[in-house]
């Protein structure tokens, strides 16, 4: 049925899990970060990581993608051809993608790191800082073991969706489960089989992200009593 | 009207080339209008199916919510750009039958494509938003009603539906951001909306940012426009659960802020 494109499809679904899980990576980076700008005293800080997530949830994903992937190398060429340098820059687009998406999925993770900072019991902070424990190792022992267990619903359904926003770096020519399938779909001229088939492994990734999503909270609220 | 050229032309130079963004605004201002036809005609259609839907999903018989069910699934599950390929490039394989049809000339168009694409998602989107917010309507609400011998339509038109959509009402107001950013994808199926003029430009000027950024933030001002006119309107349907001016000037103490009830 596939026509001898199943493992250049395979290889594609690969791509879009690592894809995947490195901008994950960084959009957890971005949120932790993020969080802590927007709960901290100064005002700057506060000020940066609002204008941050306002203009990410304003512009569209597709647009943020075109405007980092062809907009990085013109900056650094304009630059050097200001200090008399003339020079050609190309831009990876696994980098280009993995950063953009990990930024803009950075800025719902710093929402969902916020409310889940919020949740905790200020009391046992206290207790932690009485007991002569240091700012940071409060945060490592106290503060985030928790903030996981609040977080992992939120930081779940933004998994969900990250993983289909992948499909956009596409349009960057990365050769992901989705363009690996257009690539296929062109030369046998059954886009309608090649676009199903990627469907179907979309969701196969949400399923089993589902189900092991169930699995990781059961196991972070193993030691909850419940009401 | 405003002579963009005339204007472009007065302008100093700078290091962003403003003169660039002056005479490409009239384009993207039409870009943009095709980009709000889409979501309002995708908005519309979308909405008006997935009442029905919802409570198709809602039904005991798994004949009527199983194929809900799998609809939502599927269009919730996959990404949006999959899911314009397989209609606007997947109906080429089924051509000659949708020929017979006679609906080859609307799959053939890539605004057809688009506005269906979009009205399938956004109708699984708002499905699910309504799904949950009619089963949040409290179960006494309900039998009072039936007790007072309303049933059926009247009983979802007069106590049902107006609570429903009321919870639904900030859910939805996110859907309606997301479509409206989503609309951008078309242009990759040739059509000539914000993104797509902006690409064009872009491809002929080379001025990736002046370009880029002023479509990034024409899409701000949009959403940021939406999401006030959606604050509005939950501040005038949850009028009645507030406290009255003189009243919440009476609780003026430690707990006024707690005393307004939130939706």
């Amino acid at each position: 049925m596939l026509q001898g494109w199943g493992d250049e499809i395979l290889r594609g679904l690969g791509m879009t899990l690592l894809v995947g899980f490195c901008a994950l990576g960084v959009a957890l980076v971005m949120g932790l970060l993020g969080s802590w700008a927007k709960l901290s005293r100064s005002a700057f800080a506060r000020g940066l990581a609002t204008l941050y997530t306002t203009v990410v949830r304003g512009v569209p994903e597709l647009l943020m993608i075109l405007i980092v992937y062809y907009g990085t190398p013109t900056l650094i060429q304009n630059i050097a051809e200001h200090f008399g340098h003339d020079i050609r820059v190309d831009f990876n687009p696994f980098v280009a993608g993995v950063t953009t998406i990990g930024m803009i999925y950075g800025a719902f993770a710093t929402e969902v790191f916020r409310g889940a900072f919020l949740a905790l019991d200020k009391g046992q902070l206290e207790a932690a800082r009485a007991c002569g424990m240091g700012r940071a190792l409060a945060f490592r022992r106290i503060m985030l073991p928790q903030v996981w267990r609040f977080a992992l619903p939120g930081l779940g359904n933004l998994w969900l969706v990250l993983i289909k926003a992948t499909a956009l770096i596409s349009v960057i020519q990365l050769t992901e489960l989705l363009r690996w399938s257009d690539i296929a779909a062109r030369n046998t001229r059954q886009p309608f089989t090649f676009f199903f088939v990627a469907a179907c492994l979309y969701l196969l990734i949400t399923l089993v992200s589902q189900l092991a999503l169930h699995r990781a909270e059961r196991w972070a609220n193993r030691g909850i009593r419940r009401a | 009207m405003i002579d963009f050229q005339a204007l472009a032309e007065a302008l100093p130079k700078s290091p962003v080339d403003l003169a660039v963004i002056v005479e490409s605004l009239p384009q993207m201002l039409q870009g943009m209008q095709l980009t709000v036809e889409l979501t309002l005609i995708s908005l519309a259609i979308g909405f008006s199916c997935s009442i029905g839907l919802a409570m198709l999903r809602l039904s005991r018989h798994p004949v009527l919510w199983m194929p809900v069910y799998g609809f939502v699934f599927f269009f919730r599950g996959t990404p949006l750009l999959v899911q314009i390929f397989l209609i606007y490039y997947g109906s080429g394989q089924f051509r000659f039958q949708l020929m017979d049809l006679g609906l080859w000339v609307y799959f053939r168009d890539a605004y057809f494509c688009a506005v269906l694409t979009l009205t399938l998602n956004t109708a699984a989107y708002t499905t699910e938003i309504l799904r949950g917010a009619i089963r949040a309507v409290p179960h006494g609400e309900i039998e009072a009603a039936r007790a007072c011998g309303m049933s059926g339509s009247l009983l979802y038109r007069r106590i049902i539906l107006p609570k429903a959509f009321r919870y639904a009402l900030p859910a939805y107001s996110n859907e309606v951001v997301f479509l409206f950013q989503a609309t951008s994808l078309v242009s990759i199926i040739t059509l000539m909306d914000l993104t797509g003029v902006a690409r064009t430009l872009v491809s002929k000027t080379f001025d990736v940012y002046e370009i880029f950024i002023t479509a990034g933030l024409l899409y701000l001002a949009v959403t940021y426009a939406i999401l006030g006119l959606f604050r509005r309107v939950e501040h005038r349907w949850s009028g009645h659960l507030r406290d009255r001016p003189d009243e919440a000037k009476r609780l003026r103490g430690p707990l006024a802020g707690i005393a307004t009830p939130m939706l």
